[in-house]
């Protein structure tokens, strides 16, 4: 099992709180929207949390002010059919 | 005990009127998107919940001395009707739909997760009712709102939201309005 964040572009509105408290897994595009650097299964809306960071990512969940945020298990295989 | 019931239930008014500018202030802030010099945007948003929080504690305490109080002749009733006090009742109604307006921002703050945005921000906006709201009650009800020091704190409230408020409606308020806007042209 993995733990990963999900951010829901269609609410999310690029406010940058998520990027501040993820610095190391997360970017910013232009537009302010984040992007995950090393994208869960190709997909760049999923992020990989790794232990150290599974507190950080609580605090994003809370704090994003569009609610645009919310954190999953699932499991490891996912990547290996990548 | 009344006497320090009626001073605590005036001091706690203002307190909280302040700290309720200072959390006006702040939610603007962290709408613009921005950091503010070295506070992260985290942060500001974490300050502008914790300032509400205390403005709602001192709002409180404000209602609640008042209502134990003998002078200010406040019944439970006054806390959430308006306009049925004996005292000024129409500045004092002023402050109970100020009192209504914050339970009810409050309460969908703490509930937003279940409600869902929209609902959250729909009422979230009432804020900009209750703030004037509040500070009209206290210039109009408060024993020292005719006060020189009260006189010149709502000055200073009024210039600090008001520019806050320009800023919130201008142009280039969000931290990537520009880009936004070159992209759409
Ligand atoms: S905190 Fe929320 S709204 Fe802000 S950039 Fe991250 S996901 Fe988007």
């Amino acid at each position: 099992m993995r733990e990963v964040l999900h951010i829901d572009w269609t609410r999310c509105d690029g406010r940058g709180l998520c990027t501040e408290l993820l610095p190391t897994l997360l970017g910013r595009d232009d537009w302010g929207y984040p992007l995950a650097m090393q994208a869960a299964g190709g997909d760049p809306s999923n992020v990989v949390i790794d232990f150290q960071h599974s507190e950080a990512a609580a605090d994003a969940v809370k704090l994003c002010p569009k609610m645009a945020l919310a954190l999953a298990y699932e499991a490891d295989q996912a990547d290996e059919t990548w | 005990m009344d006497n320090t019931l009626w001073a605590l239930g005036r001091v706690s008014g203002i307190v909280s009127l302040i700290l309720f500018t200072g959390t006006v202030v702040l939610g603007i802030l962290t709408r613009s998107g921005r950091p503010l010099l070295s506070i992260p945007r985290y942060s500001l948003t974490l300050i502008h919940r914790n300032f509400a929080l205390l403005a709602t504690i001192f709002l409180a305490l404000h209602v609640g001395t008042l209502v134990l109080d003998s002078f200010a002749k406040l019944t439970v009733a006054d806390v959430v009707v308006p306009f049925l006090g004996s005292y000024r009742p129409f500045w004092q109604g002023l402050g109970t739909v100020a009192f209504d307006l914050v339970v009810a921002v409050v309460v969908t703050s703490l509930l937003r997760r279940r409600i869902g945005v929209r609902a959250f921000r729909a009422v979230h906006w009432f804020t900009y009712a209750m703030w004037p709201i509040a500070l009209a009650h206290a210039l109009g009800n408060g024993t020292d709102g005719t006060s020189k020091f009260f006189l010149m704190l709502a000055i200073c409230s009024l210039i600090s939201v008001g520019a806050a408020l320009v800023w919130r409606f201008s142009t280039n308020f969000l931290e990537t309005a520009k880009t936004r806007q070159e992209e759409l042209q």
